[in-house]
C-alpha cells in the first residue's frame, strides 16, 4: 500500500503521490479515512507485545479474582484496566490486540494460501484452455456449490474429533488457515482465467508467440502482471471475508481456543454474559471486527474504483 | 443568412490541475446545402468541433467561449430540452460505428419509429410508412422486412445506411458526419458516400464531413477546414487546398501520402508527431515540425491570413511559394 | 539451394473455425427431429504463394477476406486446416514449439494495433532485451544492451528513453519499438499484419519509410497485409487480391495497377478515393461480401459480379497465367468476356 511505502526514496514516493491512482486516493475522503484506520488497526496489532499493558496468554498475569470490571468510564471500574476485564479476568484492551493481531494474521495467511492456488489454477485453465480448462472450472463450480462455512464446520468438527482437542487446540491456526484457503480458491481462479482470456487475445501475447517463447515465460512474465488489477481488488473483499469466516468459525467453538483467543473466540466467550450485565466483552470486540472490515471493504471498493478500466476514460 | 455560424469557438477540457484547451478559437459558416470536410490527424480536434456543434460535450469538456448560431439562433447556451428538439430533428449526426448509434435490442423499425414519434404527433403506421420510404432512399433492398430485424442481423454497410436513413428521418437542414466510413471496406465506403452526395444534393441538406481521409474529402465537399492541434489553420475551397495548399502543414499531409512519390522511393514525410493537447507549444502549434519555422513562429500564433485563394494560419506562407515547395522533404 | 527457390512457399493452405464448439452448440432442431450440425467459418480456402528472396508480397482484400489469418497461419499463431507451409523449402506448418526455434530468429511478424503489441507493464528496455536474452543465451550483458541501443538508433527512437513504458509513447513511437522488438532477432523475413492502418497519415508516411529502409539495409523480405491498395502500389513488388479466403488476382504491382483483370480488383481499384475526383466515381458492385460460414458452390465472387454467368454459379474458377504474367482466377477473364 502506497502510504506504507518508506519514505527513504522521495523521488518514487513522488512519482506514486501524483500517479493516478495515488491522486484519486488523495481525492477521496473516503479512502484516506478507511486507510487511517486501516493502518492504525494494523500498527496497533503489530506491535502488541509492546503495547499491551498485560499479556494475555501468560497464565500468570490472570487474576479470576479481576474477572468482569467494566470498562473506566463506568462506575466500579478498575483504572488499570482501560476497556475493562472478561469472565477470566484477562485484560480487555490486551486481549483485543492480540486477538486483532491473530484475526488479521490468519485472514491473510488464508488469503496467500487462496490467491497462489486460485491463480496458478487460473492462469493455466485460462491459457492453455480446452478439455484441461472445462476439467477445472468444473471444480471450481462443485467447490462453489459448498459453502465456506459448511466445508469449514465438516472439516473442523472431524478434525477435532481426530486429533482431540489439545492437539486440535495446538495447531488451530494451521487449521483455520488450511480450511478458509481451500475453500475459496476458486474466486482467485474464476477471477483470474477471465482476465487472461481477455488477456490472451492481445497482440502481445502474439508477438510473444512468434518470438517463440515458451507458454510458462509467456503466463508468469506477460499474461500474469497485466492481469494484477483485478487479483487486487478481490484479495481485499477475500481478506475481509476470511476474517468474518474465522470469526464465525470461532464463535462456533471451531476456531481459536480460549486460551489463544481471536476477535471472533472473545465475541463468543462473552456472549454468555451479554445478558447478565456485562456487556463490554462481547460488544467492543465486535465493534473492533465490524470497523475492520468495514474499512478493508470501503478500501476495496475505491480500488475496483480505481482500477476498473471502463471508469478510466483519457 | 447562413445556415451555421461558428465564431471563435473555444473548448476546453478540465484536467487534474489545469484546463487544456482542445478548440482554441475556431470560426467558420456553412450556407444552406453546402458541405464542408474537416480534415485532421487524430488530436486535431475534428471531432469535438462535430461534438460540439451537437451539444454532445460531455464532462469534463466544456464550451469556454464563442458562439455557435444555428439558422440566427445562438445555441451554445441552450437548454438540455430546447436542444433535443434541434438535435435530430434539424441537425443530425452520424457516427463512425454505426453501432453507437443503434441500439442493439430493439429493431430496426422500433428505433426509426421511436424516433420520428418523439419530434412528430404520428401513429404508428404513418411512422412506419415514413421509415420505410427514407430506407428506400438509402437504397436498402425489402425495406419492409429490415423494419423488424436487428441491428446484429446486417452487414457493416447496411447499419451504417439504416444509421444515415435514421439521421435522414425528421428531414434535418444539416447532418454531421464523423468518419462515417472509417470502419467500412473501400467498396462499401464508396457506395456510401456516393449515396451521402446524392441525399445532400438532391434535398439541399447541409453537411460537415469529418474525416482524416484527403481522397474523400476531394469527392464530397465543396470547401475544407483543416485542422491542427485544436486550431483551424487551412480553409478554403476544397479544390484550392487539394491542388495548391498554403500551409506547410497541408502539403506535408499531402505529399505524405504514397501516390504522390514513385513507387519504393521514400516517402515525404513530416517529421515528429502532433503535440497532445497539454502540451501544444506558445506559437504556432505546427512549428517544431515546420521545415519552415522562423522565430517568430516559436513565439508567437501566427493570424488567419487571405493569401492565393485560401485562408491560412502562417507567418512564413510568402516564403513558401514557388520552387521552395520541392524541397520540402522534412 | 538455388537462387530463385522460394523462400516461402504456401501450398493448398486451408483454415476452417469451429463455430459450433460444444457437443451442446452442435445440436440443432430440425425438422421435428434434432440433428448434429458442425457449422465452420471458412476462413482461407486453398491459397497457393510463393514469396522470393527480397520480395515484398502484398495481401490486400476486404475485412473478412482471410487475410490476417493467412499471415497467422505463417506466423505459426494458427496451425492449418489443410495444406502446407514450406519456408527454404523446409516444411514449417507441422513443427512444435521447440523445433520452430531456429525458425523464430529469422521470421517476425509485425502487428496491427501498436497500443496492443507490447506489454504495457514491461519497459522498452525489458520488452527489446527479453527476444535477444532468450535467443542469444551466451551475449553478456553488455552485449544486450549494445545490440538494443543500435536497433533502437536504427528505427529512430531515442535509446535514451529505454527506461519509460509504452503508455508514455504515441503510436507512431510504439510502431517504431514494435518494429525494433522484431529485428532484435535479426530476422530475414517479416510479417507485417496491418502495420500502419492505425495510424495517422503523417506517421503512416514515417513507419513505411522505416520499413523501406529496414529491406534495403537488411535485406528483409515482406509479406506485407493490408488493406489500402495506395500503399501497396508503393511498397509491394508482388500483389495478391485476396476475396473470401481465395486468391483471384496474383501478380507483380505495376502490371496489377496498369491492368487489373479480375473485376474484383477493378472495383477494389476504382474504389479508392483519389486526391483529383470531383465525385466518387467507381465501379458499383451489387450485393455485400457473402459470409464465409456458407461459401457458394463456383466463383466466391458471383454474387457480386458483374459479368457473371451459369458457369461460375457451379464451376470454382483456376488460377490461370495471363500472357503479362499475371495469375487471375475468373472465368470471364479466361472467356474474354471483360473486354470493355
Amino acid at each position: 500500500m502506497s502510504i506504507l511505502h518508506p519514505i527513504s526514496q522521495p523521488s518514487r514516493w513522488s512519482r506514486i503521490k501524483d500517479s493516478k491512482v495515488g491522486y484519486s486516493f488523495r481525492s477521496n475522503p473516503v479512502a484516506v479515512a478507511s486507510m487511517a484506520i486501516f493502518s492504525i488497526i494494523v500498527i496497533m496489532a503489530l506491535l502488541a507485545p509492546v503495547i499491551a499493558p498485560f499479556d494475555p496468554y501468560d497464565p500468570a498475569q490472570i487474576d479470576i479474582m479481576n474477572s468482569e470490571y467494566p470498562p473506566v468510564w463506568i462506575d466500579g471500574a478498575d483504572p488499570s484496566f482501560l476497556l475493562g476485564t472478561d469472565d477470566q479476568g484477562r485484560d480487555l484492551w490486551s486481549t483485543i490486540l492480540y486477538g486483532t493481531r491473530l484475526s488479521l494474521m490468519i485472514g491473510l495467511c488464508a488469503v496467500t494460501l487462496q490467491a497462489v492456488l486460485g491463480i496458478s489454477i487460473g492462469l493455466i485453465s485460462g491459457y492453455v484452455g480446452g478439455r484441461l480448462d472445462s476439467l477445472l472450472m468444473r471444480m471450481a463450480d462443485i467447490q462453489l456449490s459448498f459453502s465456506t462455512l459448511m466445508v469449514a464446520i465438516i472439516f473442523l468438527a472431524v478434525a477435532q474429533a481426530m486429533f482431540g482437542s489439545e492437539t486440535f487446540n495446538q495447531y488451530a491456526i494451521y487449521f483455520l488457515i488450511a480450511v478458509i484457503g481451500v475453500s475459496e480458491w476458486p474466486q482467485y481462479a474464476r477471477t483470474v482465467r477471465a482476465t487472461v482470456l481477455a488477456e490472451k487475445k492481445k497482440e502481445y501475447v502474439d508477438s510473444a508467440r512468434v518470438l517463440g517463447f515458451g507458454p510458462m515465460r509467456i503466463m508468469v512474465r506477460h499474461i500474469l502482471p497485466n492481469s494484477l488489477s483485478p487479483i487486487f481488488v478481490i484479495s481485499t473483499v477475500q481478506v475481509a471475508n476470511a476474517i468474518i469466516s474465522e470469526a464465525s468459525l470461532s464463535f462456533l467453538g471451531l476456531g481459536m481456543p480460549p486460551s489463544q483467543p481471536s476477535l471472533g473466540s472473545l465475541i463468543s466467550s462473552g456472549f454468555d454474559y451479554i445478558f447478565s450485565g456485562s456487556w463490554w466483552i462481547t460488544a467492543i470486540p465486535g465493534v473492533v471486527l465490524v470497523v475492520l472490515v468495514l474499512v478493508i471493504n470501503l478500501l476495496g471498493d475505491w480500488l475496483r474504483d480505481v482500477l476498473n478500466p471502463k471508469l478510466n476514460k483519457g | 443568412m447562413s445556415l451555421l455560424s461558428v465564431r471563435d469557438l473555444s473548448v476546453k477540457f478540465a484536467m487534474r490541475d489545469t484546463h487544456v484547451t482542445a478548440l482554441n478559437q475556431i470560426s467558420f459558416d456553412l450556407e444552406r446545402g453546402e458541405r464542408l470536410g474537416i480534415v485532421g490527424e487524430s488530436g486535431a480536434g475534428k471531432s469535438i468541433t462535430g461534438f460540439s456543434l451537437m451539444n454532445l460535450l460531455s464532462a469534463p469538456g466544456y464550451i469556454s467561449g464563442g458562439k455557435i448560431q444555428f439558422q440566427g439562433q445562438d445555441i451554445t447556451g441552450l437548454s438540455d430540452t430546447k436542444m433535443r428538439s434541434i438535435r435530430g430533428n434539424r441537425m443530425a449526426m452520424i457516427f463512425q460505428d454505426p453501432m453507437v448509434t443503434l441500439n442493439p435490442v430493439l429493431t430496426i423499425g422500433q428505433q426509426m419509429v421511436e424516433t420520428l414519434k418523439a419530434h412528430r404527433k404520428l401513429s404508428k403506421s404513418e411512422a412506419e410508412q415514413i421509415a420505410i420510404t427514407k430506407l428506400q432512399q438509402v437504397y436498402i433492398p425489402s425495406p419492409e422486412e429490415r423494419l423488424n430485424q436487428y441491428p446484429h442481423e446486417l452487414s457493416g454497410g447496411m447499419r451504417q445506411r439504416i444509421v444515415i436513413a435514421i439521421a435522414l428521418l425528421l428531414d434535418p437542414e444539416l447532418i454531421i458526419a464523423d468518419e462515417p466510413t472509417t470502419a467500412l471496406d473501400v467498396t462499401i465506403q464508396a457506395d456510401i458516400m456516393e449515396l451521402l452526395l446524392e441525399l445532400c444534393q438532391s434535398s439541399k441538406v447541409g453537411l460537415i464531413l469529418i474525416t482524416h481521409d484527403l481522397g474523400v474529402v476531394s469527392q464530397m465537399t465543396d470547401r475544407t477546414l483543416v485542422m491542427y492541434a485544436g486550431r483551424i489553420i487551412e480553409a478554403g475551397r476544397t479544390r484550392e487546398i487539394i491542388n495548391d495548399p498554403q500551409h506547410p502543414y497541408t502539403q506535408g499531409l499531402i505529399n505524405a501520402l504514397p501516390q504522390q512519390t514513385a513507387p519504393g522511393q521514400r516517402l515525404k514525410q513530416i517529421p515528429g508527431s502532433m503535440p497532445t493537447l497539454t502540451e501544444v507549444p506558445k506559437g504556432c502549434p505546427f512549428s517544431p515540425r515546420c521545415a519552415f519555422a522562423s522565430e517568430q513562429c516559436q513565439t508567437t500564433p501566427p493570424e488567419i491570413v487571405r493569401h492565393a485563394h485560401v485562408e491560412v494560419a502562417c507567418h512564413e506562407v510568402n516564403r513558401l511559394q514557388g520552387p521552395e515547395l520541392e524541397g520540402y522533404t522534412g | 539451394m538455388t537462387d530463385d527457390a522460394p523462400l516461402l512457399e504456401l501450398k493448398g493452405l486451408e483454415k476452417r473455425f469451429e463455430l459450433d464448439q460444444g457437443f451442446l452448440e452442435t445440436l440443432k432442431f430440425r425438422g421435428g427431429k434434432f440433428v448434429r450440425e458442425k457449422r465452420d467459418v471458412h476462413a482461407v480456402n486453398g491459397v497457393s504463394l510463393q514469396v522470393k528472396r527480397g520480395d515484398a508480397l502484398c495481401v490486400v482484400g476486404e475485412s473478412g477476406c482471410g487475410k490476417s489469418t493467412v499471415a497467422r497461419l505463417i506466423a505459426g499463431l494458427l496451425t492449418p486446416s489443410a495444406g502446407e507451409i514450406h519456408y527454404e523449402g523446409t516444411r514449417i506448418d507441422d513443427k512444435s514449439r521447440r523445433e520452430l526455434m531456429p525458425m523464430r530468429k529469422k521470421m517476425q511478424m509485425i502487428f496491427q494495433n501498436p497500443y496492443a503489441s507490447l506489454n504495457p507493464r514491461m519497459t522498452i528496455k525489458q520488452s527489446l532485451e527479453e527476444p535477444v536474452r532468450y535467443h542469444s543465451p551466451s551475449l553478456t550483458r553488455g552485449e544486450v544492451e549494445a545490440k538494443v541501443a543500435d536497433v533502437m538508433q536504427s528505427v529512430g527512437v531515442d535509446p535514451t528513453w529505454m527506461g519509460r513504458y509504452p503508455h508514455e509513447f504515441s503510436g507512431g513511437q510504439r510502431q517504431r519499438i514494435a518494429i525494433a522488438r522484431a529485428l532484435t532477432v535479426d530476422p530475414e523475413f517479416i510479417i507485417a499484419d496491418e502495420p500502419i492502418s492505425a495510424l495517422d497519415v503523417s506517421i503512416q508516411a514515417q513507419v513505411l519509410n522505416l520499413m523501406l529502409e529496414a529491406k534495403e539495409e537488411r535485406g528483409l523480405t515482406y509479406l506485407f497485409i493490408t488493406h489500402d491498395l495506395s500503399v501497396v502500389q508503393h511498397f509491394g513488388t508482388q500483389v495478391a487480391v485476396l476475396y473470401l479466403g481465395v486468391v483471384c488476382e496474383l501478380s507483380d504491382t505495376a502490371t496489377l495497377f496498369e491492368n487489373p483483370k479480375h473485376p474484383y480488383t477493378k472495383a477494389l481499384l476504382s474504389a479508392v478515393p483519389q486526391l483529383s475526383d470531383d465525385r466518387p466515381s467507381h465501379i458499383r458492385l451489387k450485393g455485400e461480401i457473402p459470409t464465409p460460414i456458407n461459401l457458394p458452390q463456383g466463383c466466391p465472387f458471383q454474387s457480386r459480379c458483374v459479368s457473371v454467368n451459369s458457369r461460375c454459379m457451379t464451376d470454382v474458377p483456376r488460377p490461370l497465367m495471363q500472357p503479362d504474367g499475371a495469375l487471375v482466377a475468373c472465368h470471364a477473364v479466361e472467356e474474354g468476356r471483360l473486354t470493355s
